[in-house]
């Protein structure tokens, strides 16, 4: 593009590394890690080993500071048309400078701990804090490795910025495939046990958890081998992918979904126990979030107070079969029920969307809120537990028969086939709206209502819709909940969960499927849902910080959540993808249409 | 035949007379422009008979039956459409979308009718997808080709404004308000668009009323001229005869300095 070489002319000389940038980040630095470390992380997951005896849970927990920072301090955004600066040693220096600055907080906080006493307001400030902080040895000679620790990893974080994408990912590949494996510890021999490959596992990981050293660096080559070996491969791949025709396309698209669902159905017979029940868990989020991206993701309606249909559809469920249903009890079979629990559920929905939907936007998320806590708080309530039972809850509730088994807690295999069959429905459902009247009408109705209602849709009635749908889904996974558990109580359906789901939908990515799917699956199994352990039931104490550290980073960094929707990235970066489109020629202007109509419109009028 | 009948409607925000009085007729296949000063009620016309402001008092009659009480989506179903001043396109959806979503109220298929792909949901896409393609046609080759599965926001703004009346005409109305059409366009594309106006006219048969300050499209495209102001009606003709009205010149250009003395 020839307007290209006059920005580059007309760009600032940025020769110079960005100081300023490089001090801020050594702050955020420090600050993050004495943060870090009074939250009380270090100690607690210091029992947890990556790598035995090397590196443990606690440490990581810190000193992914330094070298974060230090990668970060040297980025630059290089926009179109500008200059990179130019890159050299200096990277590294200041790199290992901004280390150093990370880890000085680190050893302020241990010459604070050692001479003063504020335990009362900071619960983890204890001895045994500075004793692991100085790796058990003299303050002194713990503040000397800390910084050398720190200084060492801002240099390789300095480092990353100098070489290329490509060997950055290896890197990154060889440090994330050591820790997750290590962190997915129990996932891992399930696994390989169902495969009977337990042996690779018990030679890899150290009997009290954590890797060996040699598993370590075992999995590390592994993580930087498959990528050096497959990437000529999966280039080819993709190109011969893309050379298809649109209807060959198609057709592998859809091979590739039947065998992922196949695969996923013959999975759970090769996991253990405690991977289906993690995994039927998992499930049960996934509808949760499939259902709240229908009304939070299509049609805009910030919709806090959702796990009240869960709740709906898990107390109906158990009213309706257990035997010990206190005030009403049918004792219908599961399916019957489940008809039932749609139905009521559904007309739940209408009661409490037909006043909330008159709200828009605060107002409208302030008043679902309310009417997610009414709905717990009735069913806790002395007036109603002649029906629901108050606090004691309903007890007893059966499993769902299925002819030849039943699916109920204690064998969570088959409540993950029974999850699985009602997410397939739940992203079926989810599909085929999106991409139909109803579907175009929430679409609009997001963007902007009023012009909605002005085009003829009538916005009260598709946004009520919107709520129905959502709250079916809901009942869904609430009558599944009920079915596992066998038991229900209202203290399973508190606020956090509602907040819990939306951070999910966020997070994974509003208004795209796939996208809620992953974040759900990474978010609920790698954490663990409000109640619910995940795989790293050593962050259980630790889970909301986490939740709500990475609900601030992804809306400042990718608000668009991990798989975007399209439209919403749209909407959230306009600026850039005009720019963008700009640039690539792709905006129309108009002044190039007029000049090359000129000639032929002057002749016809 | 009388298609809109508009007697002494009045509108008041707070103390503020917006509209008072007006009466004001269209008959079928008319183009009716309506003008006037900055703040003279127009777009307050509008939204009025769009249903998106309720009058204070006086009646909208549109085809013999009444107007008020009904919601912006009812009138859009009676068979009014609209656009707006400062465009409001769904800017993060296609063209097409735009165009598809406007067919709401002229089509029916529901929750059923997507999840079970029932052949009268199938037929009722096509022809929601068909018609679509038909409005954008109108406009040329502007909105149509690669252009129709682009986002709206990356338009020009000429091409926005079109879209904009595409997604009016999607509606299958029968009277078309068009506000400000040709605001911020250069002279060429005004022309191409008043000649386009005259075409909805003779083509698709809409009955129109324009909003328009450009005086060149006042006088190619209108049938009949109300001038607005204070929310009264201070004349109404033929443009020649709007244009030489006293009334009209001061409710513009202000009383002259002489006589006010």
């Amino acid at each position: 593009m020839n307007s290209d070489v006059g920005l580059k002319e007309n760009a600032p000389n940025r020769s110079s590394y960005p100081w300023l940038r490089a001090v801020r980040f050594s702050l955020l630095g420090s600050l993050a890690s004495i943060f870090i470390a009074l939250s009380g992380m270090p100690v607690g997951l210091d029992r947890r080993a990556i790598i035995y005896p090397v590196l443990s849970l606690g440490f990581l927990a810190i000193l992914w500071v330094p070298l974060a920072m230090a990668a970060s301090a040297g980025k630059e955004t290089v926009l179109e048309g500008m200059e990179a600066r130019k890159r050299g040693v200096i990277d590294v220096g200041v790199g290992s400078l901004v280390g150093l600055g990370s880890t000085s907080g680190i050893c302020c906080l241990m010459v604070l701990i050692k001479n003063f006493d504020l335990r009362d307001p900071l619960v983890n400030w204890s001895p045994q804090l500075l004793d692991l902080l100085s790796y058990r040895q003299n303050i002194s000679v713990g503040i000397g490795i800390w910084l050398l620790v720190g200084a060492g990893l801002g240099a390789l974080g300095g480092l990353t910025n100098l070489i290329s994408r490509f060997s950055r990912r290896l890197i990154l590949n060889f440090v994330f495939a050591i820790v997750g494996v290590s962190v997915l510890e129990t996932i891992v021999t399930d696994l390989s046990e169902g495969f009977g490959l337990a042996w690779v596992t018990d030679l890899m990981y150290y009997k009290r958890g954590g890797l060996e050293i040699y598993g370590a660096l075992f999995v590390g080559i592994v993580a930087v081998a498959v990528p050096l070996l497959l990437r000529q491969r999966t280039t080819t791949a993709r190109e011969r992918f893309s050379s298809l025709s649109p209807n060959d396309q198609s057709r592998v698209k859809r091979i590739s979904i039947i065998a992922g669902s196949l695969l996923l159905v013959i999975l759970p017979f090769f996991l253990g126990k405690i991977t289906n029940e993690l995994l039927a868990n998992v499930g049960l989020f996934v509808l949760l979030a499939l259902g709240l991206n229908i009304v939070v993701g299509l049609a805009g309606i910030l919709d806090l107070g959702y796990v009240a249909f869960f709740a709906v559809g898990g107390y109906t469920t158990a009213v309706l079969t257990s035997p010990d249903s206190p005030g009403f009890s049918p004792e219908l079979p599961w399916p019957v029920a489940l008809i039932v629990v749609v139905i009521f559920t559904g007309i739940v929905g209408l009661f409490i969307g037909a006043p909330v939907i008159r709200m828009r936007g605060d107002y409208l998320a302030i008043v679902t809120l309310g009417f997610g806590e009414i709905i717990r708080l009735l069913f806790l309530s002395d007036w109603l537990s002649d029906w629901f039972g108050g606090a004691q809850g309903i007890t007893n509730i059966p499993g769902v028969e299925v002819g030849f088994a039943t699916v109920k807690g204690t064998d969570p295999r088959s409540v993950f086939l029974l999850v699985l069959l009602f997410c397939a429905v739940a992203i079926y459902v989810s599909w085929r709206l999106e991409k139909s009247r109803l579907g175009r009408a929430w679409m609009a109705i997001r963007e902007d209502e009023d012009v909605a209602e002005a085009m003829g849709i009538n916005t009260t009635n598709t946004k009520l819709m919107a709520f129905v749908v959502g709250a079916v889904l809901a009942s869904f996974s609430g009558a599944i909940f009920a079915a596992k558990v066998g038991s229900i109580f209202p203290t399973s359906f508190i606020m956090l969960v509602s907040i819990i789901i939306l951070v999910v939908v966020i997070v994974g990515g509003m208004g795209n499927i796939s996208g809620v799917i992953v974040g759900t699956v990474v978010l609920i199994g790698v954490l663990g849902g409000p109640k619910q352990p995940g795989l790293l039931q050593e962050f259980s104490q630790f889970k909301l910080l986490i939740y709500g550290a990475l609900l601030v980073w992804m809306m400042l960094k990718r608000p668009e959540g991990l798989i975007p929707n399209i439209r919403r990235t749209r909407e959230l970066h306009q600026d850039e993808f005009l720019q963008d489109a700009w640039l690539k020629g792709q905006i129309d202007s108009e002044d190039n249409h007029a000049d090359s109509n000129v000639p032929k419109e002057g002749k016809d009028l | 035949m009388r298609m809109l009948d508009i007697q002494r409607l009045s509108v008041t925000f707070g103390g503020l007379h917006a509209l008072n009085n007006l009466d004001f007729q269209v008959n079928e296949g008319e183009i009716v422009s309506v003008i006037g000063p900055n703040g003279a009620g127009k777009t307050t016309f509008f939204n009025m008979i769009s249903g998106m402001v309720s009058p204070t008092s006086g009646d909208i009659v549109f085809e013999g039956e009444s107007l008020l009480g009904l919601d912006p989506s009812q009138v859009t179903a009676r068979g009014i459409a609209r656009t707006f001043q400062n465009v409001r396109l769904f800017a993060n959806m296609t063209i097409l979308e735009n165009v598809m979503v406007a067919q709401h109220c002229r089509t029916r298929q529901q929750v059923f009718g997507a999840l079970f792909q029932t052949k009268a949901f199938r037929q009722e896409e096509k022809e929601i997808r068909e018609y679509a393609e038909e409005v954008l046609s109108f406009f040329g080759t502007r909105l149509v080709g690669y252009r129709i599965n682009q986002p709206a926001s990356v338009l020009s703004y000429a091409n926005r404004r079109r879209l904009e009346i595409a997604r009016a005409m999607a509606t299958r109305p029968r009277l078309l308000l068009l506000d400000e059409p040709v605001a911020g366009m250069n002279p060429k594309e005004t022309a191409e668009l008043a000649e386009l106006i005259g075409r909805l006219r003779s083509e698709w048969g809409f009955t129109i009323v324009i909003i328009e300050h450009d005086m060149s499209v006042v006088r190619d495209v209108s049938d009949r001229v109300v001038v607005l102001d204070h929310g009264e009606t201070i004349a109404q003709g033929s443009f020649d005869d709007v244009s030489n009205d006293p009334m009209v010149v001061e409710a513009y250009l202000g009383r002259p300095v002489q006589e006010a003395s």
